[in-house]
């Protein structure tokens, strides 16, 4: 009966709208579910068996792409709630936790975010240990590296968010690296050779610190610039490096196998 | 007791030389790293050692830590991959040595197949895993909240997030200018440089070591010991003032520890020569300044002589040069360690006139 009601709907006019090919149990309609459908015609048709297997490429990858989505879904859920000013920031995160039953989108959030770090890390170790990176997929490795970094300053910028004592010194922390950078920080080597007369070209009042910052501290300033970096201007650099990345991928061969 | 000598052990001129030691030994002995029996041994091992050491209040009280648990899962998927990676490179090599090709160029992995279902249930078995993991662990553990932002009153120790803290600890041994952006941005070219210096045209597509075993090991050596490692240390044993402490010590607050470190320039000018030191800052780091240049470039001859002869001819200038600066600019971490540690050497190169630290 199940069987018949599973034809009855497949047969629907609703149904072949969405689908224009039946169900992808033989060779033309396998190829059309993936060559039809926008997510899936990310992948190739056919593909070498060695790629598939969980033993060569851990999934680390695909997990990664897969926790950047699930961390777009629940970040947008946050953003409802959560204003990016120091009056209110701390409290959201407060409401977030105790007005919400059975709520744990800042957790999945947040573990996601450390995950997706863990994740990416080790598929650049496998990439490597399989000397993927080796022609053609110099370039490939290169948006990897870009990626890579990315993933670690959405972590970084969205550490800051939550507004307590964890977020603003661990950022600043982070931050007063930036201070020491060679003739841009205020701190750096060669910044105080730039000098004219009795004016400082590079100060604490306009220094990479401060460009980053807003301030001279970790303040409000700091927290929108970081809820900007972290909600909007990362995310969409990755989308379009990850793009660029997949397209790679397919274009130089698809998952690396022996010549 | 036992605790008692972890905790000595740990301190990282210990702990580091055993970790090289050891990792030393592993890339020796593939032959015995890269079996099941190994694997299996080191899993029991490190769960026994891991489970002892939970038990312990005072250890368990830091890694219990929301914010610490990520890097347990770190530690595993290291160990894990680390140990798998050997694994399959040795099966690969042992089967190459054989005359036959790497598993994953076997006729029978060879044949393609169909993305749909071989590829997307894969995908979707993963996301499902992963899924399911990540709801369990936000069930569990809740995302840490502390206090209200306060500029006025810094916490100790305060850290970076747990992904920066190989950076952070290389503060200990190098001023932020060169752990906090010189180093991170070589490591970063470093990175991209890897597939324009690496030519051996083998080892692509299939984990190998033999092929690769200069590649392998000098990633490696970077990965696990300059970044995992110190990553580690910068968690779990760096406490308040970022004072070490051992695994099993509590972080009193009153720890006192000597700060005697002391500049290549006082050691030279005060210790050796007997004076003053000069007045003309050129002077006085003269022999910073040789040792420093004389790192970056004297060395290069004396390496191309003794070893790096086969490379330049294969690689050309260009690449052996630049691979020479990228290998150099890494084990300056490790020397500069050692150098503190057993000198107890601040600065080799002190400029604070020009905010010039090394």
């Amino acid at each position: 009966m199940s069987e018949g009601f599973a034809k009855k709907v497949a047969n629907t006019q609703v149904w072949k709208a969405i689908f224009r090919h039946g169900p992808p149990n033989n060779a033309r309609n396998r190829a059309a579910v993936v060559a039809g459908n926008v997510f899936l015609h990310l992948h190739p048709i056919k593909l070498k068996k060695s790629g598939v297997q969980l033993g060569y490429t851990w999934c680390m990858g695909g997990l990664t792409f897969f926790i950047f989505l699930s961390l777009t879904v629940t970040g947008v859920l946050l953003m409802f709630y959560y204003r990016p000013t120091a009056e209110y920031a701390f409290t959201d995160i407060i409401g977030l936790r105790e007005h919400v039953p059975l709520g744990i989108m800042r957790e999945l959030h947040r573990w996601g975010a450390h995950l997706m770090v863990i994740t990416v890390w080790i598929h650049m170790f496998r990439v490597f240990m399989t000397g993927s990176y080796k022609p053609p997929r110099e370039f490939n490795w290169g948006v990897g590296v870009i990626l890579l970094i990315l993933t670690m300053l959405l972590s970084f910028t969205g550490y800051l968010l939550p507004w307590d004592q964890l977020a603003i010194w661990a950022i600043t922390v982070g931050s007063n690296m930036a201070k020491a950078t060679p003739f841009l920080g205020n701190g750096g080597p060669g910044a105080a050779l730039a000098k004219i007369g009795d004016f400082v070209m590079v100060s604490d009042k306009n220094d990479v610190r401060f460009q980053l910052l807003g301030g001279r501290f970790v303040g409000e300033a700091a927290l929108l610039r970081f809820y900007i970096l972290h909600c909007v201007f990362i995310p969409l650099v990755v989308a379009v490096l990850i793009a660029v990345h997949f397209w790679r991928v397919r274009k130089d061969g698809g998952i690396s196998a022996p010549l | 007791m036992i605790k008692a000598a972890i905790n000595v052990l740990a301190t990282p001129v210990y702990s580091f030389s055993i970790f090289i030691a050891l990792f030393y030994l592993a890339l020796k002995r593939i032959d015995i790293v890269g079996t099941k029996k190994f694997g299996l041994g080191l899993l029991i091992f490190t769960l026994v050692v891991f489970g002892w050491m939970v038990a312990d209040p005072i250890f368990f009280s830091i890694i219990s830590l929301p914010d610490n648990i990520p890097i347990i899962i770190l530690n595993a998927l290291v160990f894990w991959s680390t140990w798998y990676a050997l694994y399959k490179g040795h099966q690969n090599d042992l089967r190459i040595e054989a005359g036959e090709p790497p598993i994953e160029g076997t006729p029978e992995n060879r044949e393609k197949v169909w993305a749909w279902p071989n590829l997307v249930y894969t995908e979707l078995f993963c996301g499902i895993i992963c899924t399911v993991f990540l709801i369990v662990w936000a069930i569990f553990f809740k995302a840490p909240l502390e206090e209200p932002a306060n500029p006025t009153w810094a916490p100790n120790p305060a850290k970076a997030p747990w992904y920066f803290l190989g950076l952070q600890e290389m503060l200990v041994y190098f001023d932020p200018w060169m752990a906090g952006v010189v180093l991170p941005g070589i490591i970063v070219v470093g990175l991209i440089a890897i597939p324009f210096l690496d030519i051996n045209p083998k080892g692509n597509g299939y984990y190998t070591f033999k092929e690769r075993k200069f590649a392998i090991s000098s990633f490696l050596f970077g990965w696990l010991a300059l970044w995992v490692y110190l990553i580690q240390v910068g968690t779990f044993l760096r406490g308040p003032n970022w004072t070490f402490y051992g695994p099993f010590e509590f972080w009193d607050f009153h720890k006192v520890v000597a700060e005697n470190n002391i500049n290549l320039s006082e050691i030279v000018w005060i210790k050796f020569f007997n004076r003053a030191l000069p007045k003309n800052i050129f002077v006085r780091e003269m022999f910073g300044l040789v040792a420093t240049f004389g790192y970056l470039f004297g060395l290069i001859p004396l390496i191309t002589k003794k070893w790096g002869k086969s490379y330049l001819e294969r690689m050309g200038s260009i690449r052996y040069y630049i691979m020479l600066f990228l290998v150099l600019s890494m084990m300056s971490l490790p020397i500069k360690m050692y150098l503190r540690w057993f000198f107890n050497l601040k600065y080799i190169l002190a400029m604070p006139e020009f905010e010039l630290n090394l």
